[in-house]
């Protein structure tokens, strides 16, 4: 069934993308790619996409190594909130993070006003905005690892004559080195595809590949031009991934691994204090900072005017008031969760079986690809395949839930499967030899170690399917658009009032996803997983 | 026979894993396997569990064979070698485990449960989590899991393999003590010698798959079946030896036999006691190599010319230093020849 549901609504748009883009009048033309290619500016947006997607990853490993040590290595009062604040941005709309440092950085924005700076234009609010959006991803793998090395083994470098540094050299750095990588490509494969942030920071001088494919779709209505560039993507995106896919099965090699709360300890001396403030006040300037000014913004008009502004018709513009937005991605989100998840379980209990052969596991890999596949080709896909005989579903309130739960897959999937694995087979034997039958097995010895995965896996898929901008916005009928997409055309508009709008209803949608993440928070006990 | 092995074979690739086992435990009889890690012990245990398909022979259990009779329906008892509790439930919780699956209402399953807590000296534990306690109470609460649906056999896989000495050496005379009363039949899996001879009837030596010697502790201990068996159960003064009618040829030179043992080209077993230390100037000329304390005696390591060690048990005062040339003498009583 899964792989069903891959092959309809991935498989399929895909395919027809493929064939917009290189097949006229009946016959394949590959010199469209070579065509797409010579264009300036198309060359133009490839090399911006991947220089920027290099120096953002550059960027969130400076900033955030440092933390991630902090937070393996050290005790420190208001560490369990700070992790879950130091989540919130990954969870974040990108609408919501882009309009966040619109607020910071943009014109009558909290540094324009106080020393005249504006960046909105400028590169540098992309990258920041980059770095905001993935100090989690590095700080969650790396961190989630480090605190597990056991200390013990630099101790046992150290007293064979290793230096600290030396120990941590020779030691530690090897060991997380794979970690380190796998969270590098993961920063560069969420940057290369970087779409609502770009969209909203980059003005007409920057362009990313997913940001143009949008453009060429929507505004010039050259569909065979996007369909290439969807190709370049497509590509692109699966060597990353395949690179990815390898860091991590290295990751694997045997380490020792310890309870994590055991290798923590208080900071001492003064460069180890100055090491943990450097970090709290990184995290408050470029973690915190954007979403309080986006919260302060939000409050602009006397008496919560902007709010009440959202509930209004506004004339046109909008089918309906923008608050109905709520609703709709409330709804969608809930039918997008369940599909997501009953398609990540089954994959997931497919991918554990211990007979699975090879076919299996490169549906392990095959899963991951929607992910970096990128949002906009899934849109765009769906809007060109999925519009006529044999599947036509442009009518149905079903293709947004389908589309974001195609994003909320691999989510789930990741979240279940270590979990999963790690159930002792012999305990399922321990069951057995009492008198379990193999389905009261699964009941009763994998379901209540899998529920909580299970939960964080929907808050997942949810909090995804909330945030989802990239392929909503191609198909949300203009009647019910959600969240993010409100919030994109409300900034699309002059005026104060629709400004202040869009940073009322951002600040809405960020509640909504920093309440479902405390919730995951609060279920979450092991800290290993990959996101 | 409670539980007969016709020829048991399980093959891992090439290598056979249980090879051809024909093994037969009465009603109420306590069975203990013992054998080097790899030699198939826990396999054998899988195998009669139904965890584990047979590639040939087969399991006979109250006179059926359990060919095709799945895990769940062979009303057999595992305790897994690190117990395997459920983490996710609290210990009454996992003791009542099999109850349940057997269908036994809840007042039966409180009743049995607080019985067998009773009877592992848990009392009251039922509402403890398992992760807080201790090794020692883990292994009671997975014996108690286990007993707890009244298996018609009970197997234990390394029993007390994790646990400390002192609270090993109490533990194995509780569960003798258990069984005999329970009169519960049971097969245990070990690598140590000491658990083996102290809990069990009868003690099954396997080697490589295969059952190497089969009888009382006593038995096996006197005369062990062959060179793996008596090497495996401590013994090092294990030679090739020409029996005559009254001595041996040896290494060590000419040493005496008992009445009536087997002649011919033989393996020859001195036990540490039959090695007798004399002056140096009489008997095998020794130098001390090492010298081992063992509690109620010391074990000496002699090195002779041109001969395998020899190890001797002197007692405590009588021990001479490392260094010491002695002498050595054989005591006829204390040899064994073996096959």
């Amino acid at each position: 069934m899964p792989v069903a549901f891959f092959a309809v609504f991935f498989a399929y748009p895909v395919a027809a993308i493929v064939a917009r883009g290189l097949k006229a009048d009946g016959t394949w033309h590959l010199g469209r790619i070579g065509e797409v290619l010579a264009q300036s500016d198309v060359r133009h947006v490839l090399w911006f996409t991947t220089w920027q997607a290099f120096v953002s990853t550059a960027l969130t490993l400076i900033v955030a190594l440092p933390g991630a040590y902090v937070f393996a290595r050290f005790h420190f009062p208001g560490k369990q909130v700070l992790r879950a604040v130091v989540t919130v941005p990954f969870v974040l709309p990108t609408v919501v993070v882009g309009t966040a440092f619109l607020a910071l950085v943009g014109r009558g924005g909290l540094l324009d006003e106080l020393w005249g700076v504006r960046l909105d234009t400028t590169v540098w609010a992309i990258l920041l905005a980059h770095v905001f959006f993935n100090y989690a991803v590095v700080v969650r793998t790396v961190g989630g690892l480090w605190a597990q090395l056991d200390p013990r083994q630099e101790e046992a470098a150290r007293m064979l004559g290793a230096s600290p540094l030396r120990a941590w050299r020779q030691v530690t750095l090897p060991a997380l080195a794979p970690a380190v990588a796998a969270a590098a490509l993961m920063v560069f494969l969420f940057t290369f595809t970087s779409f609502g942030v770009v969209q909203i920071l980059g003005g007409p001088t920057f362009s990313t590949l997913e940001v143009e494919i949008y453009r060429q779709t929507s505004e010039i209505f050259d569909l065979s031009t996007a369909a290439v560039l969807t190709l370049i993507q497509f590509v692109a995106v699966g060597a990353i991934l395949a690179l990815h896919a390898w860091t991590v099965r290295r990751r694997e090699t045997a380490l020792r691994l310890v309870d994590a709360s055991v290798t923590a300890r208080r900071p001492r001396g003064a460069g180890q204090r100055a090491l943990l403030g450097g970090v709290l006040v990184t995290v408050a300037v470029l973690l915190v900072l954007p979403l309080a000014v986006l919260v302060q913004r939000s409050l602009g008009a006397p008496g919560f005017g902007y709010y009440r502004a959202l509930t209004s018709e506004d004339g046109g513009f909008f089918l309906v008031p923008p608050i109905e937005a709520i609703g709709n991605s409330l709804s969608y989100a809930v039918a997008a969760t369940i599909i997501a998840v009953v398609i990540g379980s089954l994959a997931a209990v497919a991918l554990t079986r211990r007979d699975a052969g090879r076919f299996v596991r490169g549906f392990d890999a095959l899963l991951m690809l929607p992910l970096g596949v990128s949002a906009v080709t899934v849109g765009f896909g769906f809007l060109i395949s999925l519009d006529e005989p044999p599947l036509d579903l442009r009518s149905s309130w079903i293709l947004v839930p389908l589309a974001q739960a195609l994003v909320g897959v691999p989510f789930v999937v990741r979240t279940m499967l270590p979990v999963l694995r790690a159930v002792d087979v012999r305990l399922r034997e321990a069951a057995s030899v009492l008198g379990a039958s193999p389905w009261r097995v699964w009941r009763e010895v994998d379901l209540p170690i899998v529920r909580r995965a299970l939960l964080i896996a929907a808050g997942f898929a949810f909090a995804v399917s909330l945030g989802e901008f990239g392929a909503t916005v191609f198909i949300a009928r203009p009647d019910r658009p959600t969240l993010p997409v409100a919030v994109a055309r409300l900034l699309g508009r002059p005026g104060d009032l629709n400004y202040g709008q869009a940073m009322a209803l951002s600040t809405i949608l960020m509640m909504v996803c920093a309440v479902a993440l405390l919730v995951l928070e609060r279920l979450r006990t092991d800290r290993t997983g990959e996101f | 026979m409670l539980l007969a092995l016709r020829g048991a074979t399980v093959r891992f690739g090439e290598r056979a894993v249980l090879d051809a086992v024909d093994l037969e435990i009465a009603e109420h009889e306590i069975v203990c396997v013992l054998g080097p890690s790899g030699s198939g012990k826990s396999t054998l245990l899988r195998a009669v569990a139904g965890l584990q398909p047979l590639d040939s022979g087969r399991v006979v259990l109250d006179g059926r064979d359990q060919a095709g009779v799945p895990a769940h329906k062979r009303g057999v008892g595992l305790m897994f070698q690190d117990h395997q509790l459920f983490p996710q439930r609290d210990v009454g919780a996992n003791v009542a485990f099999g109850l349940r699956m057997h269908g036994e209402s809840k007042r039966q399953q409180a009743d049995r449960v607080k019985e067998l807590l009773d009877l592992v000296g848990l009392p009251g534990a039922g509402r403890r989590a398992v992760a807080a306690l201790s090794g020692g109470e883990q292994q009671r609460v997975a014996l108690a899991r286990a007993l707890a649906p009244s298996p018609r056999l009970l197997m234990l896989d390394e029993p007390l393999g994790q646990l400390d000495r002192s609270l090993r050496e109490r533990l194995v005379v509780e569960l003798r003590e258990l069984f005999g009363r329970l009169g519960t039949t049971v097969l245990a899996v070990t690598h140590d010698q000491g658990e083996a001879f102290a809990l069990a009837d009868r003690v099954v030596v396997m080697r490589d798959g295969r059952i190497a010697q089969s009888g009382s502790p006593l038995q096996v201990w006197q005369r062990p079946a062959d060179a793996f068996v008596a090497r495996f159960l401590g013994f090092e003064n294990v030679v090739e030896a020409t029996v005559g009618a009254q001595a041996a040829d040896t290494p060590w030179g000419k040493v005496p036999v008992p009445e009536g043992a087997p002649q011919g080209t033989r393996t020859l077993l001195v036990r540490p006691a039959g090695v007798h230390l004399v002056p140096a100037d009489s008997g095998l000329r020794c130098t001390v190599a090492a010298r081992t304390f063992r509690g109620t005696h010391v074990a000496v390591h002699l090195q002779p010319e041109d001969a395998p060690r020899l190890e001797a048990a002197c007692a405590l005062r009588a021990a001479p230093e490392v260094g010491d040339e002695v002498g050595v003498d054989f005591d006829a009583a204390e040899i064994v020849v073996l096959n």
